[in-house]
C-alpha cells in the first residue's frame, strides 16, 4: 500500500487532530507512514496543511501533482492546495454547496452532533465509505480510542459514523 | 510502555530519545519549531528511570547555561532552542566550544528554512562553523531519535558540546519510532574544580583554542559519523549528489519516483561540520560534477570548494526559501538533463492567520490605534505580532526588541525639537520577562518618553501556553515562587503603572490617555499600563467569563469597521447583501465588537 494524503484546513478546525488518526492506523497495521504538520503563526485561525504519506517513503512532503486523496476541512483552500492533487486525484470536502469532488456538508452535520469542530471525523467517515482510504472501520475507531481524550471518544466515534451513514 | 514502535512527532521522538540517552537536566525557552522538544520530556518525565530536572527558562542564554554547569558535573545535559534562540545564548556557545564539558551536552537548535514561524531563515550549520562546534544533521524523525545517544557519546569522548539540528520538517513530521528501555548511568554530581579551564584567563585561551581544533580534526575522521554512500550503477558516470538534513529525504523519494534510485552515487552527510577534509579531496577526484543540496545555506559546499560543484554559490539551487521536492525537482532535472518538470505552480495564499476570537490583545490594539492614530507602534514576537491586521504594530524585529526600539525612536525624533510622536510599545509578559527588563531600565535611565504596554494573558500563547514567571507554575505544573510583573517595573524606577482588562476599554482608553499625558509633562518618563486578561485558548478563561449570544441587527450600515478595522474572525461580511454576520461556530460571545459599531447593530440576543 501507497498512498499520498493531504488535509486543508484553519488554524483551529482540527487538521492535526485528523492527521494523527490517519497516520496512527497506519502504525497500528506496522505500515511506515510520514506526516508533516504546519504549526506555529498560522494555527491562529490561518490556512494550515498536513501531508500524509503512507507505505515506503524517505520523506514528508507532497510534490505537485501526487495527492491521491485530499481532505478538504476549509473550502476556501481548494484553490490553495489544488496543484497537490493528482489529475485523477479526488477531494473530500466540507461544503453546503454543489460542485466537483465528494461533498458533504459537515459542518452542519457536526453542529447538530453538538461541536462543529467534530467536522473532520465526518470526512475521514466520509473516506471510508467511499473506499477512498483503504482503513476498515474498526481501524480507525481504534485510532480514534487511541488519541482522543477519554471524555471526547465517544463524541468523535459518533462523528466518525455520522460519515460513514451519509447516504 | 505497551508499545516499542509509536507514532511520534520529531520533537517527541527526540524528547524520548534524551530520556532513553540518560539525560538528567533539560531547560529550553519555547520557539518554533522547538517547543514540544521539552514539552515531550515534560510529558514523559515519568518514564526517565533516574532524576530528570527540567525547565522552561527565562531566555535561550540561561537555558544554555543551566545545562552547561550540569554538564560539569560528569551528567548529561541538554539545551533546546529554535534558531534565532541561539543568537541569544550566542555568547556562552561560543566560549564553550573552547572550554568544553565533562558529561555529555547536547544543544538542539531547530531551524526553520521557509520560513514558516521565524523572523529569518539562518542557518545554525553555519553557526557552528563560526563557533567551531560539531553538528549533527538528521534526515527525518527517527534518525534524529537515533542519533542522540551516539552524539552524547561523541560529546564525552571530546569532552565538547554537539549540536543537533532538526528543521522544521523533521520537528514537525510524524512516524513510526521505536522505544528502547531508558538507560541508567549511575551518574553523581562531581564537579572538579580546575579555574585554569573553567574560569579561562586569555592565557589559557590558545591552548584551548589549540586543543579544540585537534579535537575538530578527530572528530572529522571519527568512522560513525562519516558521510554515507548509496552507489549509483555508472550511467552516470563522475557524478554524484550530496545532501544533507531533511533535503536529503526529499531526494530519496524524488529519485524513487522518477524511477532513478540507483543510478548516481548518492552521499547523505550526517555531520556537516566538521567535513572530513579526506572526503573532501576525494570527491574532487572521484566526481567531476557534484550537486550539493542543503538547508539552507551552502556550509557543506563551502567546506568541499569542489570545482564541479552546483549549488547554492553558482545559483543553480535557489539561496533563499526550503528546498521542497518540486524545487528538488527543478535542480535534479537541470543537472541530470532530465526532461523538465513544468514550471513550479506559484503558491496561492491561504487565509492569513489573526487573533483568535475574543483574544485580549485585539481590544487592546484597537485601543491603541483609536487613541493615537497617528502614533508609533513598536512591538515584538508573539501572538500580538498580529496586531499588524489592526494597523497596531509598526515594527517586530526581534525577542525583546520593542522596548528599546521604542526608546530609539524617541531619542531620533526629540533632537528635532518638534513634538514627538506617540510611541506605543507593546510586548508580552513572556517577551517581557525574555529581553524586556534590561530594555526597560536602559528606557527609564535614559529618559525616554514611550507608552510600554505589557500585554499579560498570563502564558506563553504562541507556543502554546507554557508557564511564566509570574503565574508561579513551572514546568508540568511544579508549583513555584511568582515573580509578579508590577514591582519589577517599579524598580526599574517607571512612575507611571496602571493595570488595566483592555475588555474595559473605556477605562483601559482613559488610563491610554493618562499614559500619554504623563510621557509629555516636565519630568515625564516610560509610562507602563499592565493590559491584562488571561489567553482565551485557556479553556478555563473561557468558562470563567460571560458568555452572550451576539447577533447583527439588520440596521448594520456595512462600514466592515467590526471585520476589517477590529478584525475580529468570527464576523464576516455577507457580500450580497453587503452586512456583516456572526459566524456561530467561532464566536465566543466575548462582546468586545458591540462598542466598535458606529450604529450600535451588534447586540447581545434576547435571551428569552
Amino acid at each position: 500500500m501507497k498512498q499520498q494524503i493531504i488535509v486543508s484546513g484553519i488554524g483551529g478546525q482540527g487538521v492535526l487532530f485528523l492527521t494523527r488518526v490517519i497516520a496512527q492506523v497506519a502504525v497500528n497495521r506496522n505500515i511506515p507512514v510520514l506526516t508533516s504538520e504546519t504549526h506555529g503563526m498560522a494555527q491562529r485561525g490561518g490556512t494550515v496543511l498536513s501531508t500524509i504519506k503512507i507505505g515506503d517513503f524517505a520523506g514528508p512532503l507532497i510534490r505537485t501533482g501526487q495527492a491521491d486523496l485530499g481532505l478538504l476541512l476549509w473550502e476556501a483552500n481548494q484553490p490553495v492546495h489544488q496543484t497537490l492533487l493528482k489529475s485523477d486525484g479526488i477531494w473530500v470536502i466540507n461544503s453546503d454547496k454543489a460542485g466537483d469532488g465528494v461533498r458533504i456538508d459537515a459542518a452542519e452535520i457536526a453542529r447538530q452532533l453538538g461541536n462543529a469542530v467534530l467536522l473532520n471525523l465526518i470526512l475521514l467517515g466520509v473516506a471510508v465509505r467511499d473506499g477512498l482510504i483503504d482503513f476498515t472501520i474498526e481501524e480507525c475507531e481504534t485510532a480514534i480510542q487511541q488519541l482522543a481524550p477519554a471524555k471526547f471518544v465517544a463524541q468523535n466515534v459518533a462523528a466518525f459514523r455520522k460519515g460513514l451513514e451519509q447516504p | 510502555m505497551d508499545t516499542q514502535i509509536q507514532l511520534l512527532m520529531g520533537n517527541e521522538a527526540i524528547g524520548r530519545g534524551l530520556i532513553e540517552a540518560g539525560c538528567q537536566v533539560a531547560a529550553a525557552y519555547p520557539g518554533t519549531p522547538s517547543t514540544e522538544i521539552l514539552q515531550a520530556i515534560i510529558d514523559r518525565q515519568n518514564q526517565a528511570v533516574e532524576p530528570l530536572h527540567v525547565e522552561w527558562s527565562v531566555n535561550e542564554k540561561i537555558a544554555f547555561e543551566v545545562a552547561l554547569a550540569a554538564a560539569y558535573t560528569g551528567k548529561r545535559s541538554v539545551a533546546v532552542m529554535k534558531q534565532v534562540g541561539l543568537n541569544v545564548a550566542a555568547d556562552p556557545f561560543m566560549r564553550t566550544a573552547y572550554l568544553g564539558v565533562k558529561g555529555g551536552m547536547l544543544t538542539i537548535v531547530a531551524d526553520d528554512p521557509g520560513p514558516h514561524s521565524s523572523q529569518n531563515e539562518q542557518d545554525t550549520r553555519l553557526f557552528c562553523l563560526q563557533g567551531r562546534v560539531p553538528v549533527i544533521d538528521p534526515a527525518s524523525p527517527a534518525e534524529a531519535k537515533a542519533l542522540i545517544e551516539p552524539a552524547y557519546q561523541l560529546s564525552e569522548k571530546y569532552e565538547l558540546n554537539i549540536v543537533l539540528r532538526p528543521t522544521t520538517r523533521i520537528c514537525h513530521s510524524r512516524q513510526n519510532v521505536s522505544l528502547a528501555a531508558p538507560q541508567i548511568l549511575e551518574r553523581r554530581s562531581a564537579f572538579e574544580k580546575n579555574p585554569t579551564r573553567w574560569a579561562a584567563t586569555p592565557a589559557f585561551l590558545p591552548a584551548l583554542h589549540r586543543s579544540l581544533n585537534e579535537k575538530l580534526e578527530k572528530i572529522a575522521v571519527e568512522p560513525d559519523w562519516q558521510p554515507r554512500l548509496t552507489p549509483g550503477d555508472t550511467s552516470q558516470p563522475r557524478t554524484a549528489l550530496v545532501a544533507s538534513g531533511i533535503v536529503y529525504a526529499n531526494l530519496v523519494d524524488l529519485l524513487d519516483e522518477l524511477g532513478l534510485t540507483g543510478a548516481v552515487d548518492l552521499y547523505q552527510v550526517l555531520m556537516p561540520y566538521p567535513l572530513n577534509p579526506e572526503f573532501c579531496r576525494e570527491l574532487r577526484e572521484k566526481y567531476d560534477r557534484i550537486l550539493v543540496l542543503e538547508e539552507t545555506y551552502p556550509v557543506i559546499e563551502l567546506q568541499l570548494a569542489h570545482p564541479g560543484a552546483r549549488g547554492k554559490q553558482d545559483g543553480t539551487v535557489p539561496r533563499e526559501g526550503e528546498l521542497t521536492p518540486d524545487v528538488i525537482h527543478q535542480v535534479l532535472a537541470a543537472f541530470l538533463d532530465l526532461e523538465h518538470p513544468g514550471e513550479i505552480p506559484g503558491a496561492r495564499r491561504g487565509q492569513r492567520p489573526s487573533l483568535c476570537p475574543g483574544c485580549p490583545h485585539r481590544s487592546a490594539f484597537y485601543s491603541i490605534k483609536k487613541c493615537f492614530p497617528k502614533g508609533i507602534f513598536p512591538s515584538d514576537i508573539g501572538c500580538y505580532t498580529l496586531g499588524m491586521n489592526l494597523g497596531a504594530v509598526s515594527t517586530v524585529h526581534c525577542m525583546g526588541a520593542c522596548i528599546s526600539q521604542g526608546a530609539g525612536f524617541y531619542q531620533s525624533y526629540r533632537q528635532d525639537g518638534a513634538d514627538f510622536p506617540t510611541i506605543v510599545v507593546t510586548i508580552g509578559d513572556s517577551t517581557f520577562f525574555h529581553s524586556g527588563i534590561p530594555a526597560l531600565v536602559n528606557a527609564v535611565v535614559q529618559q525616554a518618553r514611550i507608552i510600554v504596554v505589557i500585554l499579560d494573558n498570563a502564558t506563553t500563547a504562541m507556543t502554546g501556553g507554557q508557564p511564566v514567571p509570574h503565574m508561579g507554575v513551572a514546568a508540568g505544573g511544579r508549583k513555584t515562587k511568582a515573580i509578579a510583573i508590577e514591582p519589577l517595573v517599579k524598580a526599574s524606577g517607571v512612575e507611571f503603572l496602571e493595570t488595566c482588562d483592555p475588555y474595559n476599554h473605556e477605562r483601559f482608553e482613559t488610563l491610554l490617555k493618562q499614559a500619554n499625558n504623563h510621557i509629555r509633562k516636565n519630568d515625564g518618563g516610560v509610562a507602563v499600563l499592565i493590559s491584562r486578561h488571561g489567553c482565551i485558548m485557556d479553556p478555563a478563561v473561557r468558562k470563567a467569563q460571560e458568555r452572550t449570544r451576539i447577533t447583527i441587527l439588520d440596521t448594520c450600515i456595512g462600514c466592515e469597521k467590526c471585520t476589517g478595522a477590529f478584525e475580529c474572525p468570527a464576523l464576516t461580511m455577507d457580500r450580497e447583501k453587503e452586512v456583516a454576520v456572526v459566524d456561530q461556530d467561532r464566536c465566543i460571545g466575548c462582546g468586545t465588537c458591540i462598542h466598535v459599531c458606529p450604529v450600535g447593530a451588534i447586540v447581545k440576543e434576547d435571551p428569552a
